[in-house]
């Protein structure tokens, strides 16, 4: 089959692109779109590294066909800074020291996002429930949690930026 | 470079033509969450994949003619997960299909995927059968309805015939005092696979007493179990400690599970009549409205 075409709002931006029916939308991503943010930690779902906003959902970008992508509005970890200031979740986990090799951090950052924006209040077990798709092997995850539950503070208007 | 078709339909009937005219294996794709994974892993190569998302009503929920609930196939887990009227009128269904994976997986996760992927250790299909939720299938003869228990046939192999997908799930009218749970046993308490899963539907009388009951078992054999024996246990009885104790033996007599790192035959026996016994237990306390919170 020719390569498909396909049209998506990506970050805000309309994109076109082309690709086989195989390709995941983390292939296009990283591979013909040049965003490389996202990352394969396992390419079956299990590790979030590569997660993605699709029309307002979560998702693993390496369980999502690109051709899927046709129509829809997709945010990557490429999208969250807004230009030059960062997301409050990118600023803690700066601040927080919440990364160490930070192959995870894109994942986490996307999958945090993802959450403030549908629970601008979690408690910690909600946090810890909604990033267990999110494998980090460096940083014991607590310094994670912290940067999240500050960041949400900070959203509410709780805390000091 | 590759010879794999995509289609991603409007209507039934162009589905169905498309899966019917398919040359070789043609795979219906709701979230992809089974079907990438064994793509990627060569276990599967199918020649064309008809992605069915774009079929009106087979994502979403509403009420249908009879007052039942109607889910579409598709749907993904959060879109359930988020419908209050549907956690009150089914919370074992929407808890069990909560359970698959990762919030990324909840994302696209669907019904249909998870009762036609086939695992018999699937999280939704226990609660699916106790629910005796119908698949409306869709197909070049038309249109069938199956209770779900008839779908899958054996690990990974389901009843569907080549150009047959599921548009949707109806669940019976809920009546009073009714209730649903399901409970899986896994070592940690995210992301694993169910070593036994274990899903119970009860009617209860003003007293307390059982009228009907439906009882599935999950990862103890081939297929997900419809256990007929321990229904029949339930029925007819409060939920008292002679009744638990016969619910717990019928449950280990109709588990036929293998030994695998999971867990021993033995183990595993012993595990659902333990979990029947607990989520009997949830389904009448919520019948007669003593929680309604949820199991997990
Ligand atoms: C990280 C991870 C964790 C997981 N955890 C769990 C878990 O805890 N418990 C669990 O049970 N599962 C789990 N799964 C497996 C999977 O998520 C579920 O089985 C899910 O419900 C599949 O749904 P889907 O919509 O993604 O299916 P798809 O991958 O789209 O399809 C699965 C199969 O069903 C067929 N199919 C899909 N839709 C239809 C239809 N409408 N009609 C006919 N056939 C159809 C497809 O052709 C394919 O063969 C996990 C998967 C991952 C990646
Ligand atoms: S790369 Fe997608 S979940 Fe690991
Ligand atoms: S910082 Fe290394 S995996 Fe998370």
């Amino acid at each position: 089959m020719a390569k498909q075409h396909v049209t998506a709002v990506i970050n805000g931006e309309e994109t076109e692109f082309l690709c086989e029916t195989q390709q995941t939308m983390l292939d296009v991503l990283r591979d013909v779109i040049g965003l490389t943010g996202s990352k394969e930690g396992c390419a079956s779902g299990d590790c979030g590294a590569c997660s993605v906003i699709v029309d307002g959902r979560l998702v693993c970008s390496c369980l999502m066909l690109g051709v899927e992508a046709e129509g829809k509005a997709i945010t990557t970890i490429e999208g969250v800074a807004d230009g030059e200031t960062l997301h409050p979740v990118q600023q803690k986990f700066l601040e927080h020291a919440a990364l160490q090799c930070g192959f995870c951090t894109p994942g986490l950052i996307v999958a945090a996002k993802a959450l403030l924006d549908e629970n601008p209040n979690p408690t910690e077990t909600e946090a810890r429930y909604w990033l267990a798709g999110n494998l980090c092997r460096c940083t014991g995850y607590d310094k994670v949690i912290r940067a999240v539950m500050d960041a949400a503070a900070v959203m509410r208007g709780e805390a000091a930026r | 470079m590759s010879s794999l078709n995509y289609a991603a339909p409007t209507t039934v009937d162009e589905a169905v033509k498309l899966l019917a005219g398919a040359s070789g294996l043609a795979k219906v794709l709701s979230g992809g969450t089974d079907l990438l994974v064994q793509l990627r892993a060569g276990r599967l190569k199918p020649d064309l994949i008809v992605d069915t998302k774009k079929i009106p009503g087979i994502i979403g929920i509403r009420k249908g003619s009879d007052g039942g609930f109607v889910i579409g196939a598709a749907t993904p887990g959060a879109e359930v997960e988020a419908n209050a009227e549907l956690n009150a009128a089914w919370p074992g269904l929407v808890e069990a299909l909560d359970l698959i994976g990762s919030t990324q997986v909840q994302g696209r996760c669907s019904l249909a995927g998870n009762l036609c992927n086939a695992s018999p250790a699937a999280d939704s299909v226990p609660a699916l059968y106790a629910a005796g939720a119908i698949a409306v299938v869709v197909g070049s003869k038309g249109r069938r309805e199956v209770p779900v228990e008839q779908i899958p046939t054996g690990p990974g192999r389901t009843s569907l015939a080549k150009d047959e997908f599921i548009l949707e799930f109806k669940l019976p009218p809920r009546g009073p005092r009714s209730a649903d749970a399901y409970l899986r046993f896994i070592p940690r308490t995210e992301m694993d696979i169910a070593v036994v899963g274990c899903g119970i539907n009860v009617t209860l009388d003003e007293k307390g007493v059982c009228t009907a009951a439906r009882v599935a078992l999950g990862a103890v054999s081939p297929t997900v179990i419809m256990v007929p024996e321990a229904a029949q246990i339930l029925v007819g009885h409060t939920l008292d400690a002679d009744t638990l104790a016969k619910l717990d033996a019928a449950a280990q007599a109709a588990a036929k599970p293998i030994t695998d790192k999971r867990g021993t035959v033995e183990y595993r026996k012993k595990i659902a009549g333990v979990l029947a016994r607990r989520v009997a237990a949830i389904a009448f306390d919520r019948a007669q409205g003593k929680t309604n919170g949820k199991a997990h």
